[in-house]
């Protein structure tokens, strides 16, 4: 297969994501609400997609299959657990909790509802800066995932740099025009592609080696504790910890969460809801097996290769091949495009805005519909800078951000559930979690592991129990408004 | 709806969270049709958690929440106006051509 036929699927697929973003830019207003909720009216199939198009990216492809690889296929156990049911639960919990807030009240990001509810425009900025604190290496994340992906398929003729920089350029391009409508759309159409693409990557590959049965046969010849479930790496403390951060990170990651903003109707968010743990199946169970089966099928993976591209270039023609990492980098197209939105909606609504009402000049809809989409330019040109300068691993970096993320959660469910939180309660809760996270992960002082069990689940019940310690001695500050976020019948009295 | 169904869908939510990992198995390699039998138990578990959802969002939606959604979340008179609010209209309406729309009756 030629360097030009691979190169022309790959850019195939870009402009036919730009040509979706294009017509969607035809409907949007340009109003923020629409700029980055689609003016709340997105529908099952594209809610569902988008969102699950977003909490995929190059991890799904490269880093999961990796460890499936390396260490056997029960990483597909955690991702059932903490994108089926985990996050599916929060769906309900915080996000159609958030849903109707946000009808309600207008609401467009996380820190706008919580800073509402506490009076507090600090805690407002305090929610977006960390935040954008977690999402920058994680936008990151997946440029290195795409600019190492069509290095590995073009054989290094598309270095590193030019492959990351035209993902980028392209991600710009439609996210800048269409907004959130462009990405729901282009998402739908790239989630959509990535369950065909694995499955029929998988089929392909078992039809080659003669089945599952041989296939696992195999890899049991090979590696026969990889068949077995539970093993020195996959410890129960060490897949509970990774379910659980990432499950409740997922639900504070600003593109996933504000996607709770933007459903059209009730029906929306329950269907969705029901679809989960399905969705997830379909999708994990056949891209970590060709990651497992791999390992018995004796394909060499290089240090810090990546197993996907390698197994489809030994089993599948050149084309197909080509076909699958333009899925993988649909996937991570459609995780970064959503994060560069989510990025720039919380840097404009949550600290940019507040300062310049602060400093009493005037914000008009139209400047600061302005303000979003040049946020947008810069953040994806830094991340995309920096990526050049900075290529860790993709799974330490993407954890990081997951545990980062998951320190919100317990406060942020406190907030919407407890009555007595208090302003000062959430945050001592979020001061303290992610203080605790970022010296566990960054210093030597504060360890990483506690018994089997991360630092990212540790710093979660210290900032929960931080929460509650804090609102219990200390009495609501007299902007709180209580009554938002609870039932005016049940709390009568106040 | 009382507590004892807000405690009882609780419980529901811990068991399918608990099982979705089939502890029980822990060291059993045994295969069956290619793959191994822990993986089917997640397969089936995780088909299952997606019937108890699709049964929840049907009779129990709303529950534990603690806000009265109104009859379609639509935002009614706002108590206390929000300063920076702008007077957008709310998309109460959009939403209810959504739901039917997206719902037959």
């Amino acid at each position: 297969m030629t360097l030009s036929a691979q190169l022309g699927i790959v850019v195939g697929y870009l402009v036919l994501a730009l040509l979706i973003g294009l017509s969607a830019y035809r409907l949007t207003d340009r109003t923020a609400a629409d700029f980055y909720l689609a003016s709340r009216t997105l529908g099952t199939v594209v809610l569902l997609f988008t969102t699950f198009a977003t909490l995929l990216s190059a991890f799904t492809f490269f880093a999961g299959p990796n460890i499936a690889y390396h260490e056997g296929p029960e990483w597909i156990l955690v991702m059932g657990l903490m994108d089926g049911i985990i996050f599916a639960i929060l769906w309900y919990a915080i996000g159609y909790k958030q849903w109707l807030l946000g009808q309600q009240y207008d609401y467009v990001t996380l820190g706008e509802m919580l800073g509402d509810r506490f009076g507090s425009g600090l805690l407002r900025g305090l929610i977006a800066a960390v935040s954008l604190l977690w999402l920058f290496p994680y936008v990151m994340l997946q440029q290195v995932g795409a600019g190492t992906a069509l290095e590995t398929l073009t054989d290094g003729a598309i270095p590193y740099w030019a492959g990351a920089g035209l993902i980028t350029a392209f991600m710009i391009l439609y996210v800048v025009l269409a907004g959130m409508r462009g990405i729901a759309w282009t998402d739908t159409l790239q989630g959509a592609f990535m369950l065909v693409a694995t499955w029929v990557a998988m089929l392909w590959l078992l039809t080659v080696v003669g089945g599952p049965t041989s296939a696992t046969a195999a890899l049991e010849t090979e590696a026969a504790a990889h068949v077995a479930l539970g093993s020195d790496h996959y410890t129960p403390q060490w897949m509970l910890s990774r379910a659980l951060v990432i499950g409740f990170g997922v639900a504070m990651f600003p593109q996933v969460n504000q996607r709770f903003f933007a459903a059209g109707s009730r029906t929306v968010l329950k269907r969705s809801f029901a679809l989960w743990p399905i969705l997830c199946v379909l999708l994990f169970v056949p891209s970590f097996m060709i990651g497992a089966w791999a390992h018995g099928l004796d394909v060499t993976v290089p240090a810090d290769g990546n197993v996907l591209p390698l197994v489809l270039t030994e089993f599948t023609p050149g084309w197909f091949a080509a076909l699958v990492i333009a899925g993988a980098m649909a996937a991570m197209m459609s995780s970064s495009d959503s994060m560069l939105l989510s990025g720039s909606s919380y840097f404009t609504r949550d600290l940019y805005r507040p300062l310049a009402e602060f400093s009493e000049r005037d914000v008009s809809e139209r400047r600061e519909d302005l303000i979003a989409r040049v946020g947008v330019v810069v953040f994806a040109t830094a991340a995309f800078l920096v990526s050049l300068v900075n290529p860790a691993t993709l799974f330490e970096l993407g954890d990081a951000a997951f545990s980062g993320f998951a320190q919100l959660a317990l406060p942020v469910l406190a907030a919407l559930y407890w009555r007595r939180t208090t302003r000062a309660g959430i945050g001592a809760g979020i001061l303290l979690s992610q203080a605790f996270y970022l010296s566990s992960h960054f210093t030597t002082v504060v360890p990483g592991t506690y018994a089997g069990w991360s630092a990212g689940v540790v710093g979660m019940a210290l900032g929960l129990a931080a929460t509650v310690a804090v609102s219990l001695v200390t009495t609501p500050a007299a902007a709180e408004r209580r009554a938002l976020y609870f039932d005016r019948n049940e709390t009568g009295a106040e | 709806m009382g507590s004892l169904e807000l405690a009882g869908w609780i419980t529901v939510g811990v068991v399918l969270c608990a099982l979705a990992i089939p502890w029980f198995l822990w060291g059993n390699s045994t295969v069956v049709a290619g793959l191994p039998v822990w993986l089917w138990w997640h397969v089936g578990w995780m088909g299952l958690a997606s019937v108890v959802f699709w049964y929840f969002a049907r009779h129990a939606w709303g529950l534990g929440i603690g806000i009265d959604p109104g009859p379609n979340s639509s935002p009614g008179p706002d108590p206390e106006p929000k300063p920076e609010q702008k007077s957008k209209p709310k998309p109460a309406d959009a939403e209810l051509e959504s739901e039917r729309r997206g719902e037959p009756p």
